[in-house]
């Protein structure tokens, strides 16, 4: 195995290229080295992305927040005006693992480790995140939710790296949630999960609205039915119910010793149900 | 083998070595540093008995690779001490028996040392949040809580 820290992305991209064998993009790792060392993947080359010069910045740009692609966990929960317009995400990722996996791990990690379980993953795609990507044909946009293809799997092309993620600009009374169910209250990996966020007009009434579920099919889910259920409305009770059924009718989970089929499903809409509630709290809504 | 070399810090001195590319952080200090005070109780994260600080940040050194350490600032448990004078954490831990068989130890003094650099004072809950990546199979952490709590009230009398 090499292991390489080049100093701009090109020379990433060139690097992964020129590789025959299998390739790892190292981030903070907290996938990769439990792999490596588990056998589950002997990469011939390492290419380290956290001496490209930016990727360890969060800035500001169009109202929006880029987030560097090296920025650890533990920084997002330090930037206060992020924490304060995009909760949902940063609690997300904040969930993902000890005090020292936070000090280490990114959200692009998270993403492009294609767990389907990844804590992140769904509150970044009920934000509407979208990725930068380098690769060797330049650079583009993509969506974070066009990314997951399948447990361990991505869209991404050989010598693709993901530079940064960006959050959209928040109106004023807006605001996002996520919830994961685990048997413990510290590490674990999500059972179930749903993020929502939403937008209100002046009167309380939600004109936008998304709704993401994780650990429930091969990929996050995007749950439009559930959205267009609350779009229009104040989320009264009966609403969110309603948005909780259109949840639960359109996960695939898996069954296994950590839940069955019926309780995925069933917590999955329960937990869409309550994280509606606390994103309309924070847009200042009712409920 | 190509073998990297690597220039640090580590505890504030200048250090130089050189480490196969797989290799953890966690091996080049305790195989070829001989700072064995980090400790190896999993490999994957999950215990925290290897936690260092690197640039700033509480990580698990079995979970780095040790060619990262170029250019980069390290604490370990063997900077605790100041000379032969323990830190008050060390001292808590040893006043109220928050060890037995010590794997667990030096993770967790450099684990709680971090958190009341940030937070003085930090409820039970905090300290057990914080240290959630940290595993002590003897003790049952109700004494390590009260050690950290002990030493967190010596630290801010001064
Ligand atoms: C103890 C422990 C607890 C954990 N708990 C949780 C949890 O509660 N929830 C959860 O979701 N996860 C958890 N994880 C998994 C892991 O920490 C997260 O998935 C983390 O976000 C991965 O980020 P990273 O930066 O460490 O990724 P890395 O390990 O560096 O990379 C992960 C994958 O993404 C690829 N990659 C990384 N960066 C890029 C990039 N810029 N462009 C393209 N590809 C890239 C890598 O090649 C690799 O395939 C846990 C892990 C440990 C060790
Ligand atoms: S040895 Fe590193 S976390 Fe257990
Ligand atoms: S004292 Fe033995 S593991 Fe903590």
């Amino acid at each position: 195995m090499r292991y390489l820290a080049p100093r701009t992305a090109d020379d990433a991209v060139a690097a992964l290229l020129a590789e025959k064998g299998p390739t790892r993009i190292l981030a903070g790792g907290t996938d990769v080295l439990v792999q490596m060392r588990s056998g589950a993947v002997e990469p011939d080359l390492i290419v380290d992305i956290k001496r490209i010069p930016g990727l360890d910045r969060i800035t500001r740009e169009d109202g929006g927040w880029r987030i560097g692609a090296a920025v650890p966990n533990a920084a997002l929960g330090e930037d206060r005006d992020l924490r304060a317009s995009w909760a949902g995400v940063v609690e997300a990722a904040n969930l993902i693992g000890s005090t020292q996996v936070q000090g280490r791990a990114t959200m692009v990690g998270n993403l492009c480790n294609g767990s389907p379980a990844a804590d992140s993953v769904p509150a970044l795609v009920a934000a509407e995140a979208v990725a930068r990507i380098h690769g060797p044909d330049g650079t583009r946009d993509c969506p974070v939710a066009e990314i997951p293809a399948g447990p361990g799997k991505t869209t991404l092309k050989k010598g693709e790296i993901v530079t940064s993620l960006f959050l959209p600009a928040r109106p004023r009374r807006s605001g996002d949630a996520y919830l994961r169910f685990i048997p413990r209250t510290e590490m674990d990996i999500a059972v179930a999960s749903a993020a929502v966020s939403v937008e209100l007009d002046a009167h309380g009434r939600i004109v936008r609205a998304r709704v993401a579920l994780g650990a429930v099919a091969p990929t996050v889910l995007v749950a439009e039915e559930a959205a267009a259920i609350l779009t229009g409305t104040q989320g009264e009770d009966d609403v969110l119910e309603r948005m909780a059924e259109a949840c639960r009718a359109i996960c695939r989970p898996i069954d296994d010793k950590r839940g069955t089929v019926e309780f995925r499903r069933s917590v999955a809409g329960t937990l869409a149900k309550r994280a509606a509630r606390i994103a309309l709290q924070r847009a200042g809504g009712q409920s | 083998m190509s073998r990297i070399h690597v220039a640090t810090r580590i505890n504030g001195d200048a250090t130089e070595f050189l480490c196969a590319p797989e290799e953890t952080l966690l091996d080049a200090l305790r195989n070829r540093l001989g700072l064995t005070g980090s400790k190896e109780g999993c490999g994957t994260g999950d215990c925290g008995a290897c936690s260092v600080v690197l640039n700033g940040r509480l990580v698990c050194s079995c979970l780095v690779l040790a060619a990262e350490a170029e250019g980069a600032e390290i604490e370990t448990i063997e900077g605790m001490a100041e000379g032969e004078s323990l830190h008050p954490l060390q001292r808590a831990f040893i006043d109220h028996a928050a060890l037995q068989c010590g794997i667990c130890t030096p993770g967790i003094l450099i684990a709680a040392r971090e958190l009341l650099k940030r937070n003085p004072a930090p409820s039970d809950e905090e300290v057990r949040y914080w240290l959630a990546g940290n595993l002590c199979r003897c003790t049952g952490y109700d004494k390590i809580v009260r050690a950290v709590q002990a030493a967190a009230a010596e630290m801010r009398e001064g």
